[in-house]
């Protein structure tokens, strides 16, 4: 594994990651840097544990009592799963945008206007939520309409709420949960566009089950598989991880070929 | 397997169905229609006596006069009617935050643990107690410990009673909310506090409200709780810390006493009683309409 | 409260180990709502002791034997609660008897497409309706509609049949029979709510491989659903002896409050709680005392009922 771009500043560091349901092993054993201002997707078979790995990075899987992760995951210098660490500030400095569109039965304005409230924005939130939609590319299309509920938009609409509302608390690090697998094409390019922006001030790292998506939106991309131990339980592992162009034009390992390829996952 | 034969009759077969079969069909067919009606005819006398009885005793003084002494004439539920609010206002205070912060607690925090199942446990326990426990309840820790019978006391006791179905509801409530939503409040980084309160409750509300009013509805007939908590007032109430005449208690007083006056006036409080049962009921359906889910 | 971005040297350790009011009540929240799914725990608790603490003298005094002392007597100031558990169970039992083949019939009705759902939905919320009615009114529909009307009815049983123990005396206005009649009405609704639900949840394919062998509908009714429903059908009886026994104000008003134990149905009777509600007002003392202690037997009775129909219902739904 060669990381081409050494001179970038990491900001998510993944030291030998294991993680656990029980006694169950999703994920093992996973290396993974992600450099700053950079798209970084995951790709993989489904079951490869790369959503798993993904929720680690804001411990949203705090949320599952059974889950549990080995190795150590660095954020800034600082390890994520340091007893003394509140999840909650991990979560506003790491965000999350999910897989279904989830807006908050609320009005537009207050779905994005939610988390500078919790986050006790002392600014002017008007003007931040006119600017978050922008970058989402949905002020055109919600500015007569704020006051409308967030349920009423269309599904690609939804979505961009969604990362409208991510990206007004601005964190620094935006995770995407295959946030297209929901959404129709028209919707999907327009997300894909976003994520062009938005990484001149974030650094995403978006799971996807689409290659060409990954070969369109990321600069590096982490493959992931899944293999199966002599007993026969599945667990998620880091085949290969490069720049996006490496690993679609010279993959160097045979996994990678296949799947690209399309011959298995 | 020998295939039918072409002639074959079905009714002539020996797969037919016999006769007797036939019949024990239709014997028990019958049987079900007669429990069907037979549960309905007490339900249509009753409310057929109530609204004829109570149309008939009615006048607009039921809800200006105070009830009438014994052998008197006239008079009206007025302080009956004030009473059964308050009584049934201080139950649901005590009874609305405790149920749902027990909900919140058991679908938002215990994860399914031991907790979970032991609040399932004694809520369903606590469902089955007979009324008039709550009331002796109420009697033992307010009546004894204030001195006085009271609307308060009455609320304790009713509160009893209102809890369980509201922790009920209120669990469903909160169960309508997909997790989706929970993790888009958690994933930008809202404590639970702050996604719980600010955007799991809202969306959970028409389901609680549901539940606190058909709780309510419960409690405005309940008057086994009442005897010995609120008692009765012959006059209005005073304050909380008063005796207090609800209407339950006063169908029983009057429907027990000799004085076709007080019977009259007890079947008066019973239609009013089941309006606002009735009433209350379908406010919760359309409310429960209104689901944001 | 400052958001990451207002002062961006803040570190994430700095961030989550300095005191931060938000994460205070997160924190405190957390702890009200474990408090107080605790506290409906110990509100159980507290009610039995609170029964216990004013119905000791009684036990004191009258120690088990209470159980089987039949006198009743204030000027003497001696108590026993046979003829009131007496009361109780008979009641109950007849009420049983009567409700639970309407009600398993009735939610046969509902749920085996015998009408149209466009009859059948209006028939289930009127059901419904009779659950919503309070027990008060039971009682004065009983008093004025009911018994009146029945009770021609029962002389007739006792002139007939007089030379049964059970219907040896003759019928006055109130007593245990009609009394218990009334009660089987008010425990209708659960019945056939549980029984219902019971129904409905059946596998799909238990239907339609007993019909699909060629068993009529009858047959497949009675030989293959109510035996895979029975332990909820059971647990829906359990649920409704379990209100039958705490009923109060509807027998308090029917039953006609005497302090005897009566082989005959009917003659007047008491149950544990209509003696509560009756008496309660005028006693003090050992009486009022004695009270508490059936209040304490009821409780029990009824605890012990309900948790095994909780047992039977929820193994059903597990079996789902």
């Amino acid at each position: 594994m060669v990381d081409t771009r050494t001179d970038k500043e990491i900001i998510i560091k993944t030291d030998n990651v294991s993680i656990f349901y029980g006694a169950f092993q999703a994920v093992r054993n996973v290396f993974l840097d992600i450099p700053k201002n950079n798209v970084v997707a995951f790709i993989g078979p489904s079951g490869c544990g790369k959503s798993t790995l993904l929720r680690c990075y804001n411990r949203l899987n705090d949320l599952i009592p059974t889950a549990k992760v080995q190795g150590q995951i660095t954020y800034s210098g600082t390890n994520l799963y340091d007893p003394r660490i509140d999840p909650v500030e991990v979560r506003r400095r790491i965000g999350m945008v999910f897989q279904q569109p989830n807006p908050f039965p609320k009005s537009i304005y207050d779905n994005v206007a939610f988390g500078l409230k919790i986050a006790g924005f002392k600014g002017n939130i008007d003007e931040r939520v006119e600017q978050s939609l922008r970058k989402a590319a949905l002020w055109e299309e919600v500015k007569d309409k704020l006051q409308q509920s967030g349920l009423s938009l269309s599904g690609g609409q939804q979505q961009r709420l969604c990362i409208a509302r991510t990206i007004a608390v601005e964190p620094e690090v935006i995770l995407m949960d295959e946030p297209c697998s929901a959404l129709d094409p028209i919707s999907t390019v327009q997300i894909e566009n976003l994520i062009h922006e938005l990484k001149e001030k974030f650094t995403i790292v978006i799971v996807t089950h689409n290659m060409q998506q990954a070969a369109r939106v990321s600069d590096k991309t982490a493959f992931f598989n899944a293999g199966a131990e002599d007993g026969g339980s599945r667990f998620g592992y880091l085949v290969e991880y490069d720049d996006t162009r490496n690993i679609f034009g010279s993959p160097k390992q045979e996994k990678t070929q296949e799947y690209i390829s399309g011959r298995f996952g | 397997m020998t295939p039918l034969s072409p002639q074959a009759n079905l009714l002539g077969s020996e797969f037919a169905i016999a006769p007797n079969r036939k019949l024990f069909g239709k014997v028990m067919t019958g049987m079900v229609f007669a429990c069907v009606a037979i549960s309905l005819i007490p339900l249509a006398s009753i409310l057929f006596m109530v609204i004829a009885n109570g149309i008939a005793g009615f006048s607009p003084a039921v809800f200006t006069d105070l009830p009438p002494a014994a052998g008197m004439q006239g008079g009206g539920l007025r302080n009956a009617i004030v009473g059964t609010f308050i009584t049934c206002l201080i139950g649901g205070i005590i009874s609305v935050p405790f149920g749902v912060l027990t909900a919140i607690y058991t679908i938002e925090f215990s994860q399914g643990n031991w907790i979970f199942h032991f609040v399932r446990f004694c809520t369903n326990v606590l469902s089955g107690v007979p009324s008039i426990i709550a009331g002796l309840f109420a009697y033992g820790i307010v009546v004894l410990m204030t001195g006085s019978f009271s609307a308060v006391a009455g609320g304790v006791a009713l509160s009893v009673l209102m809890l369980p179905t509201i922790v009920r509801t209120a669990e469903e409530g909160l169960k309508s909310v997909p997790k989706t939503t929970r993790m888009a409040a958690v994933g930008i980084g809202a404590t639970n506090f702050q996604s719980v309160t600010q955007i799991v409750l809202p969306s959970a509300m028409p389901f609680i409200a549901t539940g606190v009013t058909l709780a309510i509805a419960r409690a405005a007939g309940e008057t086994a709780p009442l005897l010995f908590t609120a008692l009765f007032n012959q006059y209005d109430v005073q304050g909380v810390w008063q005796p207090t005449a609800t209407l339950s208690v006063l169908i029983y007083n009057f429907a027990i006493s000799p004085y076709k006056n007080q019977q009259q006036l007890a079947w008066v409080a019973a239609l009013i009683i089941l309006v606002i049962i009735l009433g209350i009921s379908i406010v919760a359906r359309v409310i429960s309409r209104r689901k944001v889910y | 409260m400052k958001t990451p971005r207002q002062n961006s040297t803040e570190t994430l350790l700095e961030a989550s180990t300095q005191f931060n009011p938000v994460r205070a009540i997160d924190q405190n929240f957390r702890r009200v709502t474990f408090g107080l799914a605790i506290g409906i725990g110990l509100i159980l608790v507290w009610i039995t002791y609170s029964l216990l603490v004013i119905a000791l003298p009684a036990i004191q005094t009258f120690g088990l034997g209470f159980l089987v002392d039949s006198t009743w007597d204030p000027v003497k100031n001696i108590y026993g609660a046979l003829p009131h558990v007496y009361g109780t169970v008979l009641s109950s039992f007849l009420a049983l008897l009567f409700a639970v083949p309407l009600g398993v019939g009735v939610a046969i009705f509902l749920t085996e497409n015998f009408l149209a759902p466009k009859i059948l939905q209006p028939i289930a919320f009127t059901v419904e309706l009779l659950a919503a009615i309070p027990s008060v009114v039971y009682g004065l529909w009983g008093l004025f509609v009911f018994l009146p009307t029945i009770k021609p009815l029962f002389q007739g049983l006792n002139h007939s049949f007089g030379w049964i123990p059970f219907f040896s005396t003759e019928p006055g206005g109130r007593q245990l029979l009609g009394a218990s009649l009334v009660l089987a009405i008010m425990i209708l609704p659960t019945i056939i709510a549980i029984s219902r639900d019971t129904l409905t949840s059946l596998p799909p394919k238990l239907r339609q491989g007993a019909y699909g062998l060629g068993a009529t509908r009858w047959e497949t009714i009675v030989l293959v659903l109510l035996p895979a429903a029975l332990s909820g059908i059971v647990g829906s009886i359990m649920l409704a002896l379990g209100r039958a026994l705490g009923e109060t104000m509807a027998m308090a008003m029917l039953i006609g409050n005497a302090n005897q134990a009566n082989i005959s149905w009917l003659a007047p009777a008491s149950t544990l709680s209509s003696l509560i509600a009756n008496q309660f007002g005028e006693a003090s003392g050992l009486q009022k005392s004695s009270l508490f202690y059936e209040a304490l037997i009821l409780m029990v009775l009824t605890l012990v009922v309900n948790i095994l129909a909780q047992a039977l219902v929820s193994r059903f739904q597990q079996v789902e």
